[in-house]
């Protein structure tokens, strides 16, 4: 029973900070995308509204709310007005279980710096994900457009095929953890973080996760190109908005949930003596993990489709598997052997299973190219 | 370790963007920084005077005729000596340019027999209505040059008598 109003505060506090956080991350996230795809293309990107272009999500925001809503004459009219907020909910939902840092003295009360530490929260991270594509599914179905259509099935079909590799590797983490706890998960990684333990699992993690948030190359369900834009082609105005929000909202959390699982979360140096310093390491690790992101987008071109299915299934999934089988091998024979040099072992094994997908993904690819010679 | 080559495609790659962001950006800042256009480009037309001030235009509708848009209507009207607008008998009182029927071609400078019509550099032009886009004569027509006047000037009798100068072939 919680009989403290003050903790009732506390947790609504934090909450609507960490809602803030988040629309306001989203509002500069495009800023920062805008500004370094353009360095990447040598240009200079928005530089016009406000210092620096700073207040050009300002302007965004602004004209997309005055903007006219259309919403198609056989839509499905509840389904249509209904499948932008299932899309963005889920993805300010993640963010209760990620911490940010231990607890600090404020006010003269504790306050840890998370707003949950349940202890099933990789269950809990891989579920709100999942639901997340029910947004997109019901959103191309309700349009009653073809374009939306394809886009809101391809969406499904790339999430569902990538949240298994998502999920499998991310049981090398629980089992380094030992815990499903992202606080414990975080304070297991206090001297090594587990992306130096299980490289390959960071890698299929984060190439899942890119598919997840349907970011370049993986943006199949938004390809311009073939689909005009994908399930949201008939949105406009503040619901095509909410599904942009969404979309980087989700980056956003995602770049979180990599800093915990695999970069140390808000470890670093210092933080011991001074707890504060905890979500300035996190800014600093979803900063750089973003940067990777806009990277990739601005330098890989799209998957093809039936590509990326084989990629995910016949590549991915196997891989996955075979670190889960590794890491808990490793971390066996360490335990058994009283010997934690073991532990090495599961990193050098597992780049060489790595290895195996890389060279039959060009074996295949030469293959191709002599048929069609 | 060809069968890396994948992987080290793709690095490379990142390698190239990564690159790139330390470039110059090739951005020029519009409104503020402008950059010179080509020595032939054809932007919206001028009309040009002589040093004397009188207007070369001599009103014979060639331009309108050359114009494959049917952008140039032209009105001629008659000189005299008390009130002369350009040399020899008639100069134009009607210049008008559709700016949005215009192509652009230059085909009004060739036809010019005085080359008192040219496609300048000026290449800014918008307009909130279709109205505006009528360009008249004194928006196409340069300004008096200090020493000169403005026109219609009063002449002595029997100087303007020939419209059409003697004219070198053009250099560039």
């Amino acid at each position: 029973m919680i009989t403290d109003w003050t903790l009732w505060l506390e947790w609504f506090i934090k909450a609507a900070v960490l809602i803030f956080a988040l629309l306001g991350g989203f509002a500069y996230l495009t800023y920062y995308e805008r500004r370094a795809l353009a360095r990447m293309q040598t240009r200079v990107g928005p530089n016009r509204a406000g210092p620096f272009g700073l207040f050009q999500p300002i302007a965004d925001a602004v004209k997309l709310i005055f903007k006219e809503e259309l919403t198609p004459a056989k839509a499905y009219k509840f389904v249509f007005f209904l499948a932008p907020i299932i899309t963005v909910v889920p993805s300010i939902v993640i963010a209760a279980v990620v911490p940010f840092g231990r607890s600090v003295n404020l006010f003269g009360r504790e306050v840890n710096l998370y707003l949950a530490n349940i202890n099933v929260g990789v269950l809990y991270f891989m579920a709100i994900a999942a639901i997340a594509v029910y947004g997109i599914v019901l959103a191309g179905w309700a349009s009653n457009s073809k374009y939306a259509m394809l886009g809101g099935l391809r969406s499904t079909a790339q999430m569902i095929s990538y949240e298994l590799s998502l999920g499998i590797s991310l049981i090398p983490v629980i089992l380094l953890g030992n815990s499903m706890s992202m606080v414990d998960i975080v304070e297991k990684q206090n001297g090594l973080w587990f992306v130096f333990l299980q490289p390959v699992g960071a890698v299929i993690f984060w190439i899942a996760t890119l598919a997840e948030v349907n970011r370049a190359p993986f943006d199949m369900p938004e390809a311009e190109q073939e689909l005009t834009a994908g399930y949201h082609a008939e949105y406009s105005g503040m619901k095509f908005a909410l599904f942009f929000m969404a979309e980087y909202q989700k980056m956003i959390v995602i770049c979180a949930v990599t800093a915990v699982f695999f970069f140390g979360g808000y470890l670093g140096p210092g933080v011991d003596r001074y707890p504060l310093l905890g979500p300035v390491y996190m800014f600093i690790k979803i900063f750089v993990l973003l940067f990777g992101m806009i990277w990739v987008r601005a330098t890989w071109p799209r998957f093809r489709y039936d590509r990326l299915m084989t990629f995910g299934w016949k590549a991915l999934v196997p891989l996955s598997l075979a670190i889960v089988f590794i890491t808990a091998t490793g971390i066996l024979l360490a335990e058994q052997t009283n010997n934690p040099m073991w532990m090495w072992s599961i990193p050098v094994a597992s780049v060489v299973a790595g290895l195996v997908p890389v060279v039959t993904i060009y074996q295949a690819l030469r293959r191709l190219s002599y048929e069609r010679a | 370790m060809s069968a890396l080559e994948p992987a080290v495609e793709l690095a490379r790659g990142l390698w190239v963007t990564f690159k790139s962001m330390f470039e110059k950006p090739v951005t020029i800042q519009y409104p503020e920084e402008k950059r010179e256009v080509r020595k032939r480009f054809r932007g919206r037309h001028e009309l040009h005077r002589y040093e004397n001030g009188l207007e070369k235009c001599i009103g014979c509708s060639l331009c309108a005729a050359a114009c494959p848009a049917d952008a140039i209507f032209v009105e001629a009207s008659e000189n005299t000596d008390e009130k002369r607008f350009s040399p020899g008998e008639r100069y134009a009182s009607t210049y008008e340019i559709n700016m949005l029927r215009c192509i652009y071609c230059g085909y009004c400078e060739d036809a010019c027999p005085t080359e008192a019509i040219t496609l300048g550099d000026n290449y800014e032009l918008s307009y909130y209505d279709r109205r505006s886009a009528i360009y008249t004569k004194d928006m196409l027509l340069d300004p008096v040059p200090a020493t000169a006047m403005l026109t219609p000037q009063k002449t002595e009798e029997g100087v303007f008598t020939r419209s059409v100068p003697e004219m070198e072939n053009p250099k560039d």
